[in-house]
């Protein structure tokens, strides 16, 4: 949690340096007095050592702010009652121990500022002032560690929030038959951002709810149409994708070439692919076979010089459906 | 086996630092032919390749692939390396070639996770 963890080079793992990342993010968004400690327990320099050890006790707090006319004087801690009582003298004043080298934070700071502070000195709270140094709250560790995780799960709710509203919205909107329908223009020759539509498709499919299964299925069609695309195209093409309640519709078209023997183009194995291309991993004959093996059903036309419409549709049954979030069925 | 227990076995090196470690691996998967892979490849496999470009990723992206496994040491492009960072999959690579991983793997408890060819179900569970 704090920033000395990887100031200091020590081992930590990946995923820590990632939690790392997003907490560090937050020490900067949050702000002190969105953290700290506003039900203030004071003492004042004259209160006793022996009460304020009774004030701690009854409180569980490790430390008070001192206060003198609404001005703050001094901070009194744990440590130093063990000093008074290293000196058997708990019947004196607050004054006598407390510490008046004051370190304090801003109600409008960053809580990185707090953190920097405590990992700079060795106190274990901070008094919290305003402009005009008036006291406002006092913040430790703790505050920060709680307003950190308080912040990381709000995040996380988020997520389900946006994942939550994709997923409810064909129920939100009222139409005899409605349907999203996204649109990706694939160039030819583009391998360096082969399948980034595919990759956003099957992303929409699983934020509206759809089971991993069929997003999958989905995916996998869409990628292999795409890399036909980028391949075998002359301009590339356009990946359009229906989404309904029942049903994801694929329609994949170009302008060119053309095939000019459908049945051969289906068959496993057959390929008019360049060793580029099978160098990539691709172009072995197996695209279509691969599309047809994931869909229910598949519709390959094409005119030489015109060029190839490909329409896939991958249907949803009661327990798969999207986007009405009644049983998205997530394994 | 989860992708940390993966990396010691492998002698292995992950080339992104974000990958979820955590991830379960259930099974293994060797191809260097994509589309292969994309026909019959069973989720949250480990993929073995000895291809390095960023269509690696996708596929793997794809087929639901917990990790990456680049045999013989060999090291990706940028490219791919930056598209298995905004993904989250681990890449990892490894000085061993491609039998001596999948015999290793194998030893260690992961089974295959590819279709047979003949089997006319669906590889993605139709």
């Amino acid at each position: 949690m704090s920033n000395s963890a990887t100031n200091q080079g020590k081992n930590i793992t990946d995923q820590q340096a990632e939690n790392i990342t997003r907490v560090e993010e937050l020490s900067y968004e949050l702000k002190v007095d969105q953290v700290m400690t506003k039900e203030l327990i004071t003492v004042t320099p004259e209160t006793e050592m022996k009460e304020a050890l009774e004030i701690f006790r009854k409180n569980r707090i490790s430390g008070a702010p001192v206060v003198k006319n609404d001005e703050l004087v001094g901070i009194v801690s744990i440590e130093d009652l063990i000093h008074c009582l290293q000196h058997n003298d708990l019947d004196s004043r607050v004054a006598k121990y407390m510490s008046t080298k004051l370190l304090t934070v801003r109600n409008t700071d960053p809580i990185i500022e707090a953190l920097k502070l405590f990992v700079n000195s060795h106190f274990g709270r901070l008094p919290v002032v305003d402009e005009n140094s008036k006291l406002l709250g006092i913040i430790t560790k703790g505050n920060i560690t709680r307003g950190l995780l308080a912040a990381l799960q709000h995040d996380y709710q988020e997520e389900e929030v946006r994942r939550y509203r994709a997923s409810h919205l064909f129920e939100d909107i009222e139409s005899d038959r409605s349907s999203l329908i996204l649109r990706y223009t694939i160039k030819q020759g583009d391998f360096t951002h082969g399948g980034a539509a595919s990759s956003a498709i099957k992303r929409a499919l699983l934020r509206l709810g759809a089971s991993p299964q069929i997003a999958r299925r989905a995916g996998i069609a869409v990628y292999e149409a795409e890399m036909n695309l980028i391949i075998h195209t002359t301009h590339g093409g356009i990946i359009r994708v229906e989404i309904e309640p029942h049903q994801i519709s694929i329609n994949v078209f170009d302008d060119g070439p053309g095939i000019a023997d459908i049945d051969q183009a289906l068959r496993p194995g057959y390929s008019t692919a360049t060793e580029t291309v099978r160098e990539l991993g691709f172009g072995a004959g197996m695209g279509l076979v691969n599309i047809q093996r994931c869909v229910d059903s598949m519709r390959l036309e094409s005119i030489v010089g015109k060029g190839t419409s490909l329409k896939l549709k991958i249907l949803l049954h009661d327990q798969e459906v999207v986007g009405e979030g009644i049983t998205t069925s997530k394994e | 086996m989860i992708v940390s227990e993966l990396i010691d076995l492998i002698k292995g090196k992950l080339i992104n630092k974000n990958a979820d470690l955590a991830r379960e691996v259930k099974g293994g998967c060797g191809a260097d032919l994509m589309s292969d892979v994309l026909a019959s490849i069973q989720p949250e496999a480990v993929l073995l390749t000895g291809l390095c470009n960023p269509q690696v990723v996708r596929t793997a992206q794809m087929a639901d692939v917990a990790a990456i496994i680049l045999v013989r040491g060999k090291v990706p492009p940028q490219e791919t390396i930056d598209l298995a960072e905004s993904e989250r999959i681990a890449l990892i690579s490894s000085p061993f070639g491609m039998f001596e991983l999948c015999g290793r793997l194998y030893q260690a408890g992961l089974h295959s996770l590819e279709m047979p060819v003949s089997d006319p179900d669906c590889s993605c569970e139709k």
